[in-house]
């Protein structure tokens, strides 16, 4: 069966970037799905993460104003996207 | 398979499971696994991450309440990264692909990690190595914490494989579990050889690198007989040791029975079989084994498992002497005084060493040169003394003039104690050991100060025939079946036989059946040895008649040569105990 795949482009926009507490943030809300879920880094050093490895996701490295990628596959892709898109906008609660 | 040869320094064959402990500062060595036991290496790491956050979980709550939920949420990230399945994955992919053991792929895949952190160029995320090293070492305690733990609480029988056995480590021991040891260093008296004699299991010390080359879960066969230890035996050797191990165990089971039956001759003569003992919790075993009292509890174990400039307290010393008393449950407990000295570590923590340890300021010479550290010990040993029947024993003593100091130091202790209101007991038992050849001379005239003597076969043979027996190139020399150490045991005992005073050998001759018909003829009152050797030294006095006995020592004493004597001894021995020799 083809399960659908989603995806969004976000830019990192919290100060300290993807680092300890949003990458744990984020690999949280992911285990609420059953997607599989990857997080591609562009820009000058360009990576990929399995969204639900919290020392992936921090490799990433990802500072602030770093573009993004979220690609969800599976059932609740769709919801699994915009639930973590929603995180990146939020700043992950960080005040500025 | 493989074969290492080491030293033998306890008896017996035993074929088991190798715990192996790691040495404190983590450092792993790359060990590779059988690939059988890959599993079980898998299945510690599953353990150690459960484990590992559990215990963050506790710290994160605990940082929380006292610091903030911002502080403790650090935790929640080294919790997040021990539950991160790809972690997980590369750990174990190590273990199956390399056939690593648990630590070290946990230490491989973990430093992997921290070298891309090391290499960021964030500054913020560049410090989150010190998070990955923290998390590698939280993990690594969990594997080797295990095996700490599990030694004090095993469910199944194991060998010990150290780099060298710790006094904090064997006092953890769960001594039901334990059935052999191997070290990579030490000698004859180290201090796993003397625990391992102790609980009657075999021990290999001295084999160099085993513990980098055994890992935990490897069947191995130690063999403290010939001094070898081998490691994943073949089918052969494990036959030919299985064998080995069943005889020796039926041999003790016989000798089990004994325990409970009084070490009585034939004819109706009663001699004390007593236990030497290093730690309290010893006495348990040895009075299962048989023994009816303690004729010789070493105290320089709280001296040794301090630095060089910690003091032992009184209340560490008054401790440790309650619960031997506690343990003795009412029988005779000899403490000696403080026997250092001549010992590499004293040596070592010397600025100054003595060209002569052995004829300089050892022992009872150097507690009358630190009389505020002998009265902390004979404040305790007095203040104990009136919940047990406790004596006290000075070692070395040479001259009468020493005894005399000794007595006065220990009465100024009761002076000061009276003076205190604290209660002990004025009559305590005082004793000597007679060790050094001229008191064995002038036994007769320490017969009148002393109530009684045990007589330090070990250092009296080594003082009589002025030979070092941990010397290699001299040891062959050294014999206590030697004619003139032989006549200065019989003349000791006969010097406290005639003043009435009890005479025991607390020497290593006590416990080795070959003396023990010798020992027995000459009039000896009390044996004191290794508790795993009583059983076998009460067969034969519960053998023989003290007419045989004497006859024995008559014989005896009447060869010129050492090895007349052993011969005789041997021939005679056999007679009651075939299987022994």
């Amino acid at each position: 069966m083809l399960m659908p795949t989603t995806s969004k482009d976000i830019v990192v926009s919290n100060k300290l970037g993807l680092h300890a507490r949003p990458a744990m943030q984020f690999v949280d809300v992911a285990n609420q799905f059953k997607s599989d879920i990857k997080v591609l880094k562009f820009g000058e050093e360009p990576g990929e993460a399995d969204g639900k490895s919290v020392m992936q996701m921090i490799i990433l490295a990802a500072t602030e104003g770093t573009p993004m990628r979220i690609e969800a596959d599976g059932e609740d892709a769709d919801q699994a996207v915009a639930k973590l898109a929603e995180l990146f906008q939020s700043k992950f609660g960080e005040e500025d | 398979m493989e074969i290492k040869k080491g030293i033998g320094v306890s008896p017996g064959v035993v074929i088991g499971t190798a715990i192996v402990l790691d040495a404190e500062d983590l450092v792993v060595p790359r060990r590779q696994v059988d690939s059988k036991q890959r599993g079980e290496e898998v299945a510690r790491v599953e353990k150690a991450m459960s484990a590992g956050s559990a215990d963050l979980a506790t710290l994160r709550d605990e940082t929380k309440q006292k610091h903030g939920a911002e502080v403790g949420r650090i935790f929640d990230f080294h919790i997040g990264i021990l539950r991160d399945p790809t972690i997980v994955k590369q750990i174990l992919r190590e273990i199956e692909l390399n056939r690593s053991s648990a630590e070290y792929a946990i230490s491989v895949v973990m430093r992997r990690f921290a070298q891309q952190f090391q290499e960021m160029s964030d500054p913020y995320f560049r410090d989150r190595v010190k998070d990955i090293h923290d998390i590698e070492r939280r993990l690594l305690r969990q594997l080797i914490g295990q095996k700490r733990e599990d030694l004090s609480h095993l469910t199944r029988d194991v060998v010990v494989l150290a780099h060298d056995m710790l006094p904090s480590q064997t006092a953890a021991l769960d001594k039901l579990h334990v059935k052999g040891f191997a070290t990579d260093v030490g000698g004859r008296t180290s201090h796993t050889a003397i625990v391992a004699r102790a609980m009657g299991i075999p021990a290999v010390v001295g084999l160099g690198d085993i513990t980098a080359e055994v890992s935990g879960g490897d069947l191995v066969i130690i063999d403290g007989n010939r001094g070898v230890v081998i490691i994943n035996p073949d089918a052969e050797q494990l036959e030919e040791h299985r064998e080995l191990e069943r005889k020796q165990e039926r041999f003790e089971a016989d000798l089990k029975q004994l325990a409970e039956l009084p070490g009585r001759t034939v004819d109706g003569h009663e001699v004390s079989l007593w236990a030497n003992i290093e730690f309290p919790y010893e006495i348990d075993d040895a009075v299962e084994r048989g023994a009816t009292g303690v004729g010789l509890y070493r105290t320089e174990f709280l001296y040794l498992s301090k630095g060089s400039d910690e003091e032992v307290s009184e209340d560490e010393h008054f401790d440790a002497y309650s619960e031997a008393i506690r343990r003795s449950r009412g029988k005779p407990l000899v403490i000696r005084t403080l026997d250092l000295g001549a010992d590499k570590q004293t040596q070592a923590k010397q600025g100054n060493p003595e060209r002569n340890p052995f004829l300089g300021d050892r022992s009872i010479r150097m507690c009358l040169h630190d009389i505020p550290m002998f009265k902390r010990q004979l404040r305790a040993l007095l203040r104990a003394s009136i919940t047990g029947d406790v004596r006290i024993m000075f070692p070395m003593i040479s001259t009468l003039m020493e005894l005399r100091q000794a007595r006065m130091v220990l009465n100024d202790v009761m002076e000061e104690l009276e003076d205190d209101g604290i209660e002990f007991r004025r009559d305590i038992p005082i004793g000597i050991m007679i060790e050094v050849p001229a008191a064995a001379l002038m036994a007769s005239e320490f017969a009148k100060e002393v109530n009684f003597f045990s007589i330090g076969t070990n250092d009296l043979v080594q003082y009589t025939l002025a030979v070092d027996r941990t010397n290699e190139r001299v040891a062959g020399l050294f014999c206590p079946a030697h004619p003139a150490h032989l006549r200065l045991v019989r003349d000791v005992i006969r010097a406290g036989n005639r003043a009435d005073i009890a005479v025991s050998v607390c020497g290593e001759m006590a416990g080795d059946p070959l003396y023990t018909l010798l020992l027995l003829g000459l009039g000896l009152n009390t044996f004191s040895m290794n508790g795993p050797d009583i059983p076998e030294v009460k067969k034969i006095i519960r053998s023989t008649t003290m007419e045989n006995a004497r006859h024995v020592a008559r014989k005896v004493m009447s060869f010129d040569s050492e090895r007349q004597v052993m011969h005789f001894l041997r021939e005679e021995t056999r007679k009651f105990i075939p299987e022994a020799f």
